[in-house]
């Protein structure tokens, strides 16, 4: 068995993303129950000098790969880097997010050391040293426990938002070694990078989510679930129908064919339930939908449905939680 | 400009799933099969780079006889010729087995530009892409919302969480596909490509003849030993007890607040 559990931070604009704390975390469960310490690598520009931050998440070691032209990710330069670190530490697993830039990384990742990969694992357990990772295969209609074959190196990426983040400690630092590498030389790049500054909050991330479908009649009535978001602190998606209908962008669908969401509370307001939309949203932890049909299949799965006309109860709900904040602050 | 589409054929998204009674499987006895819809953004894109550089559009799949109708549906939308790679020793393989044999199929093409969905909507792996890109020693551009290229090389926005990134490479490469039906649109085929597909060259081919060893290929390194439904949801209550809207807003967000505490 190796010597460590190994985990791949990201790390965007001078910060780790928090989908890494919920990585080490997760990476700490498994290397308490091998037996073994917790590394991480760590790639970017800047990155040796937070590096020891995530001694809070309980990482031992991380190992650096810091340089001005690891600013973005890029798969055909993070990937021969890390495999070459790995190749050092010899791990008995490797952790990484299953975030957009985790999967591709994990995918390219897997293939350069020949390694069995399992993609957005929600989650890891190990059993008598065996390691086991679950994950959801038809968009959530049902759910795959993957094994690796003896003596292969298991590489699993965890679905954001599922895994339990410890309690940051916050007076522990990891030791730092920065690694000396040569940038490899790329045929690829990253040309721009554009980040939404509008404090939109991401869908994926989001611990709350309203979501309109075709009920909500035309794209100047989002405005509605735009201002009941706001008083949440929620991100808006929508359904396919709507984002055909042109009345929303196509980052914003839920769905088998577009985010698989799993936020604290999910809101279908005018949202039919279509089995395609409820594998996008299936695991939220709480649902709620909203519609004037009482037959309307997301009412099975919803924890709490409410049979009214939107344009009639969205105003008034919103009113209500107003009132809830304020009473609260 | 010559044009790979790596083509998965999955069950259709409405499908019922049940496991079989080997408790690792699926049936898939009364399963309707479709193209991976991510895929069809592959080749819809495929198309419209050819329209634009000329060259051709080959749809290259790993799968038994019934994958046949699938290429045939891409034929139909306007691809040029299909490779079938049918060996049952892809069945104990993994995503890595999968990617070197089409790999190895891409190889053999040469193509300029290797197309493929983001991700497959049965497994859900969003492995082979960039799998099959490391394998050939090529870049590759995940996630594509839109593709453009001079023939020499290939620009994609790909969406990232709060942002977009554009990403460009020179040519070969692979890029995978990401976005909706509404980014894509991806085009019907017509009656008249129905019956013209009927005739395109379909090339059917073992491990063997690609010069891949099966005995590598089978050897999985991550298995699927069991697989489980998820719970089932408690059943819901509707907020109702003859109240108003106003009534059952307020009712509602008591039930969230001090009942679920999720707000
Ligand atoms: C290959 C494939 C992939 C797909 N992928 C996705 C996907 O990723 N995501 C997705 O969402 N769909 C997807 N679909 C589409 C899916 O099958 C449905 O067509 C779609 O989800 C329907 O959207 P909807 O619920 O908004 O619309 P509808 O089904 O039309 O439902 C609208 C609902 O609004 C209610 N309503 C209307 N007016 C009001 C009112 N005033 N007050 C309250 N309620 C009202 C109605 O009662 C109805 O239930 C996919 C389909 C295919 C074939
Ligand atoms: C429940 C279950 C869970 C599993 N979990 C894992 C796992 O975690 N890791 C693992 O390695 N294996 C796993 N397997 C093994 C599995 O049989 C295959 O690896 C899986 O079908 C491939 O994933 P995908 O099709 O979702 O590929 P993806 O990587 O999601 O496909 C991406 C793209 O690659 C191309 N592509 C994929 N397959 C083909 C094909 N046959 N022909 C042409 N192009 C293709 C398509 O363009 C597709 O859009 C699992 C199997 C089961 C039954």
């Amino acid at each position: 068995m190796g010597k460590c559990v190994c985990i791949i931070a990201e790390f965007r604009h001078g910060a780790f993303r928090r989908v890494t704390y919920e990585v080490a975390s997760e990476g700490k469960r498994l290397a308490d129950a091998l037996g073994v310490g917790l590394c991480a690598v760590a790639v970017g520009s800047g990155v040796a000098d937070k590096a020891a931050e995530l001694g809070r998440y309980a990482v031992d070691k991380v190992f650096a790969v810091d340089d001005p032209a690891l600013e973005n990710y890029l798969a055909e330069s993070y990937v021969p880097l890390v495999a070459d670190v790995l190749a050092g530490c010899d791990p008995a697993a490797v952790v990484m997010s299953a975030s957009v830039d985790g999967k591709d990384f994990a995918a390219r990742l897997s293939a350069r050391l020949k390694a069995g990969l399992a993609q957005d694992c929600t989650q890891v357990v190990c059993e008598n040293g065996k390691i086991k990772a679950k994950r959801p295969v038809f968009a959530g209609k049902c759910y795959g426990w993957c094994e690796w074959a003896e003596g292969a190196l298991p590489v699993i990426s965890c679905r954001p938002n599922v895994m339990d983040c410890l309690a940051p400690m916050e007076d522990k630092k990891a030791e730092v070694e920065k690694v000396q590498v040569s940038i490899p030389q790329t045929r690829s790049c990253v040309k721009s990078l554009d980040l939404d500054t509008s404090g939109k909050v991401e869908l994926t991330e989001a611990e709350i989510i309203v979501s309109g479908g075709r009920g909500m009649k035309g794209p100047e009535n989002y405005a509605m679930l735009e201002e009941l978001a706001k008083v949440l602190g929620a991100a808006v998606g929508a359904s396919r129908a709507a984002v055909d209908s042109g009345w929303r962008p196509h980052a914003d669908q839920v769905g088998q064919t577009g985010k698989v969401v799993n936020p604290n509370l999910y809101i279908a307001v005018g949202i039919s339930g279509a089995i395609q939309h409820l594998a996008g949203m299936g695991s939220s932890k709480f649902i709620v939908a909203v519609n004037k049909d009482s037959e309307a299949p997301i009412f099975s799965k919803a924890d709490y449905g409410v049979v009214e006309d939107l344009f009639n109860f969205v105003p008034a709900f919103t009113e209500e939680i107003r009132k809830l904040k304020s009473s609260c602050s | 400009m010559n044009v790979a589409v790596l083509l998965k054929q999955t069950p259709d998204t409405e499908s019922v799933i049940r496991i079989a009674s080997d408790g690792k499987s699926i049936v898939t006895d009364d399963l309707k099969w479709i193209v991976n819809p991510y895929d069809e953004f592959a080749v819809e894109a495929a198309l419209r780079l050819k329209e634009k550089h000329g060259g051709s559009v080959t749809i290259i799949s790993w799968g038994p006889q019934r994958v046949v109708e699938s290429i045939r549906t891409a034929l139909a939308m306007g691809a040029d010729t299909g490779v079938l790679i049918d060996d049952p020793a892809l069945e104990r393989s993994d995503s890595l087995g999968v990617a070197t044999a089409l790999a190895a199929a891409v190889k053999e093409l040469n193509p300029d530009i290797v197309l493929c969905g983001s991700r497959a909507v049965d497994y859900d792996m969003a492995q082979r892409g960039p799998m099959v890109a490391e394998f050939l020693g090529w870049p590759h551009l995940a996630l594509a919302v839109s593709v453009d290229s001079d023939g020499k090389s290939v620009t994609i926005d790909r969406p990232i969480e709060g942002g977009k990134v554009v990403l460009e490479s020179s040519l070969p490469a692979v890029v995978t596909f990401g976005g909706s039906h509404a980014v894509w649109n991806p085009r019907y085929a017509s009656l008249p490509g129905i019956m013209k597909a009927k005739k395109k060259p379909l090339a059917v081919k073992k491990l063997a003849d690609l010069g891949v060893d099966a005995a590598v290929v089978g050897a999985a390194k991550v298995r699927v030993t069991s697989m489980e439904m998820p719970l089932q949801r408690a059943a819901g209550k509707l907020v109702d007890g003859g109240l108003d809207t106003a009534g059952k807003a307020v009712e509602l967000v008591r039930a969230l607040h001090q009942e679920a505490k999720v707000i």
